[in-house]
C-alpha cells in the first residue's frame, strides 16, 4: 500500500482548461520518486494539489489523493490541513524567499512542532538545535535567534531542510529545491537532501529538471508533458531503455553529467509532434466522455 | 548607533521647521486685515483707547521687532498673553490640549480597529462577495470628508436615535471634580466608570466622524499589502504546516503587510488632528481646535500663534514616533 496514491487527478484553470490530465502517481514509504518534465508541465502543481496550496485560479476537479489511507478530498478543510502539517512537509524552490523575514529562525522551525503538533516550546527546541546540527550548521543557538538576511542562500536551504525534518514527516515534497543556489552549494544541499532522506527514510517526491540529479538520488520517476503522465517507470530501466519517445528524446536532451556545458540536443519536432497529439487525443476522449 | 544619529538629525530638522512655521504664521495673521484691538472694545471707544491697548500690546511695533519680542518671551516659555480671554497662552493651550489628544487618540483607535477588521476580514473572504461589500463601504467611507460625517452622526445618533451626546465633554450633572484636563483618562484611573461611560458617550460621535476617512484608508492599503503578501513563499510555506487561514494571515502576513500601512497612518493621523478643529467645533467640544476657531474669529494674534506652534509640534512628534516604531517593527532597518 502506497503512502500516497494520486489517483486520476484533475486539475483545471478556472473548471475549463486541463493543467492536469488524470495524473495517478504513488509513492510507497521511504521511496524516493523524481517528477521530470519540462518547464510548465504541472510538476510542481502535482505538489500543490497534494498540499493544499493551488492557486486561487486552478481548482481539483477529478481523482482522489490518497494519503496514508485517507481521501484527502473527503476530510473537512481543517482536518485536511492537519493531516498535511503532520505527516507531510515542503522543501521549497527558493530559500531566499521562503523564510519569513521579520521572524527569527528558531521560531520557523519549532513554529509547526508547537503550534500544530503541540510540542512543548522546550522540546521543540531541543529538537530544532538537533536538526540544525544534522544539517551540518555550525554554532545553531546562534543561527536560531538570526534573522533569516543575516545567512546566506545555502545556509537557508540548510535550516529549510531541518525545518522539513523536523516532525519526522512521512512524506516530503521538494520542489526543485536547488535551483535557486550557486552551482557550488547545489551539489552539497542535493547530497545533504539524500543524507538526511536515508537516515530518516522519509518518501521523497523530487521535482527536477535534472535528469543527472535523478539518476544518482531518485529510484523511481514519473515523467510529465503538458500535465500528462507519459511514463512512470523504475530510474534505472529509464536510463537503460526509456519507454516513451519522449522520455527517450529528453534522455538525449539531457547534457552528461561528465559535460554539464555540452552541446544540447533539443527534443526533435516530430516527437514534439506525436506527444503532443496523444494530449490532443487525450482531451477528445474526455470531451466524448463527458 | 545608526539610529541615535538619525534621531539628532530628526530633532535638528523639527527645530528648523517649528521656527519656519512660527515665522510664516506671525507675519500672516498679521498682515492680513482685522485689528484684534478694535473687535475687543465696545463701540464708542476714543482713537486713545485703541492706541493705549495697542502699545500694551506691543502692536503698535515693526513686525520684526514684534517678532523678537514674542521669540525671546516663548525661550523663556511665555507665550504671550490672550487678548480675548486675558490668561496666559501657555496656560490656555496646555489647559485644552488634553482634550484634544484624548479625541484623536480616541479617533485613531477605533480607525486602527476598524480599518484593520475590514482589512483583515476582507483578506480572509478575497474573492467572495464579502471583499466587494468592504471594497464599497470603504470607497463610500472616504468618498465624505470627516466633518460630514460627522453631520450625518449627529443626524442619525443624536437626533433621530438619540443614543450618544453630541455637544460638550462630559454632562455637568455629574458633578464629578476633575484634578486634571485628561478626563477620559482621569475617570478611568480614578475608578469613576459611570463618569468614564458618560465621557465616552460624549467622545465617541466626534471621534468616530473623523476616525471613518482613516478606517477606510487603512483597510484598502492594508488590504492591499496583505493580498500581496499573502502570495509569498513564507506564506505558503506556513500553510503546508497546517496552519488555518486565519493564523496564516495574522502571523505569517500582517507583521510584514502592515509597515507600510504605519507610515501611512502616521501621515493620516496628522491630518486626522486637523480634522479636529472643525468637528470640536461641530459637537461642541472643548479642546484645542475649538478654541483656535475661537481665536481666529476675535483675531487673537498671541492665542493663534500659540495654537498653531503646539499643532506643528504635535505633527512633528507623531512623525518622530512613526519613524521610530517602523524601525523597532523592521529587522533589516535594525542592523543596518
Ligand atoms: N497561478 C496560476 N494561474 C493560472 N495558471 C497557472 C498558475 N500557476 C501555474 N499555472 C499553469 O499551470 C501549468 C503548470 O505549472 P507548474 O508550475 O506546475 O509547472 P512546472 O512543471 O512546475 O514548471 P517549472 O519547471 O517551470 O516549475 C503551467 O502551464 C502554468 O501556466
Ligand atoms: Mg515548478
Amino acid at each position: 500500500m502506497s503512502f500516497l496514491s494520486i489517483q486520476d487527478l484533475t486539475v483545471r484553470l478556472r473548471g475549463k482548461t486541463p493543467i492536469l490530465r488524470r495524473v495517478s502517481i504513488d509513492v510507497a514509504a521511504g521511496e524516493v520518486r523524481a517528477l521530470v518534465g519540462e518547464s510548465g508541465a504541472g510538476k510542481s502543481m502535482i505538489g500543490k494539489s497534494v498540499l493544499g496550496t493551488l492557486p486561487q485560479a486552478l481548482g481539483i476537479t477529478g481523482g482522489r489523493i490518497i494519503l496514508d489511507g485517507e481521501d484527502l478530498e473527503q476530510l473537512s478543510p481543517r482536518a485536511r490541513r492537519q493531516r498535511i502539517g503532520a505527516k507531510v512537509a515542503l522543501i521549497p524552490q527558493d530559500p531566499l524567499t521562503a523564510l519569513n523575514p521579520s521572524r527569527r529562525v528558531g521560531p520557523q522551525i519549532t513554529n509547526r512542532l508547537v503550534d500544530i503538533l503541540g510540542w512543548s516550546r522546550k522540546a521543540a527546541e531541543a529538537r530544532a538545535l538537533e536538526l540544525l546540527n544534522e544539517v551540518h550548521i555550525p554554532d545553531p543557538a546562534r543561527v536560531m535567534r538570526a534573522y533569516p538576511h543575516e545567512l546566506s542562500g545555502g545556509m537557508r536551504q540548510r535550516i529549510l531542510i531541518a525545518s522539513a525534518f523536523a516532525a519526522e514527516p512521512k512524506l516530503i515534497i521538494a520542489d526543485e529545491p536547488t535551483t535557486a543556489l550557486d552551482v557550488t552549494v547545489q551539489k552539497q544541499i542535493l547530497r545533504l537532501i539524500a543524507e538526511m532522506q536515508q537516515r530518516h527514510g522519509t518518501a521523497l517526491l523530487f521535482v527536477t529538471h535534472d535528469l543527472g540529479v535523478v539518476s544518482k538520488v531518485c529510484q523511481t520517476m514519473s515523467v510529465l508533458y503538458s500535465g500528462m503522465v507519459v511514463e512512470d517507470t523504475k530510474v534505472r530501466d529509464f536510463f537503460a531503455s526509456p519507454g516513451h519517445p519522449y522520455s527517450a528524446a529528453l534522455l538525449v536532451a539531457t547534457p552528461k553529467y561528465t559535460d554539464p556545458d555540452g552541446s544540447l540536443t533539443p527534443v526533435p519536432e516530430a516527437v514534439i509532434r506525436a506527444v503532443e497529439e496523444e494530449v490532443a487525443a487525450f482531451d477528445r476522449r474526455q470531451e466524448g466522455a463527458a | 548607533m545608526q539610529i541615535l544619529r538619525r534621531m539628532i538629525a530628526r530633532l535638528a530638522a523639527t527645530a528648523v521647521t517649528l521656527v519656519g512655521v512660527a515665522v510664516i504664521v506671525f507675519v500672516v495673521i498679521r498682515v492680513v486685515p482685522g485689528n484684534p484691538i478694535a473687535m475687543m472694545l465696545p463701540p464708542g471707544a476714543t482713537d486713545a483707547d485703541i492706541q493705549r491697548l495697542q502699545e500694551l500690546y506691543g502692536l503698535d511695533k515693526s513686525i520684526p521687532e514684534q517678532f523678537l519680542i514674542w521669540a525671546g518671551g516663548v525661550l523663556q516659555g511665555d507665550f504671550g498673553t490672550s487678548i480675548s480671554l486675558r490668561q496666559p497662552v501657555s496656560e490656555l493651550v496646555l489647559g485644552r490640549l488634553p482634550a484634544t489628544l484624548e479625541l484623536s487618540v480616541m479617533a485613531l483607535v477605533i480607525a486602527v480597529a476598524l480599518g484593520g477588521a475590514m482589512a483583515l476580514t476582507a483578506t480572509l473572504y478575497r474573492g467572495t462577495r464579502v471583499e466587494g461589500a468592504i471594497d464599497v463601504t470603504g470607497g463610500m467611507a472616504l468618498s465624505v470628508p470627516d466633518f460630514l460625517w460627522g453631520l450625518v452622526l449627529i443626524l442619525l445618533f443624536g437626533v433621530l436615535w438619540p443614543l450618544f451626546h453630541i455637544s460638550g465633554r462630559v454632562s455637568p450633572s455629574l458633578g464629578f471634580e476633575f484634578q486634571s484636563n485628561f478626563y477620559l483618562w482621569e475617570s478611568f484611573v480614578r475608578l469613576r466608570f459611570d463618569v468614564w461611560a458618560d465621557i465616552v458617550a460624549h467622545m465617541f460621535m466626534p471621534a468616530l466622524a473623523l476616525a471613518i476617512p482613516l478606517a477606510a484608508i487603512i483597510s484598502q492599503l492594508l488590504k492591499q499589502s496583505l493580498k500581496e503578501t499573502m502570495h509569498l513563499d513564507y506564506v505558503t510555506l506556513a500553510r503546508t504546516k497546517g496552519y488555518s487561514e486565519t493564523s496564516i494571515i495574522t502571523r505569517e502576513a500582517l507583521p510584514n503587510a502592515i509597515l507600510p500601512t504605519l507610515t501611512l497612518v502616521g501621515v493620516q493621523f496628522t491630518f486626522l488632528i486637523g480634522g479636529t478643529v472643525i468637528v470640536e467645533r461641530l459637537f461642541s467640544y472643548e479642546g484645542l481646535g475649538n478654541m483656535a476657531i475661537d481665536a481666529v474669529i476675535n483675531r487673537d494674534l498671541p492665542l493663534i500663534q500659540g495654537i498653531v506652534i503646539l499643532f506643528a509640534l504635535i505633527f512633528t512628534v507623531v512623525n518622530l514616533v512613526v519613524d521610530m516604531t517602523y524601525a523597532a517593527l523592521n529587522p533589516r532597518l535594525r542592523h543596518a
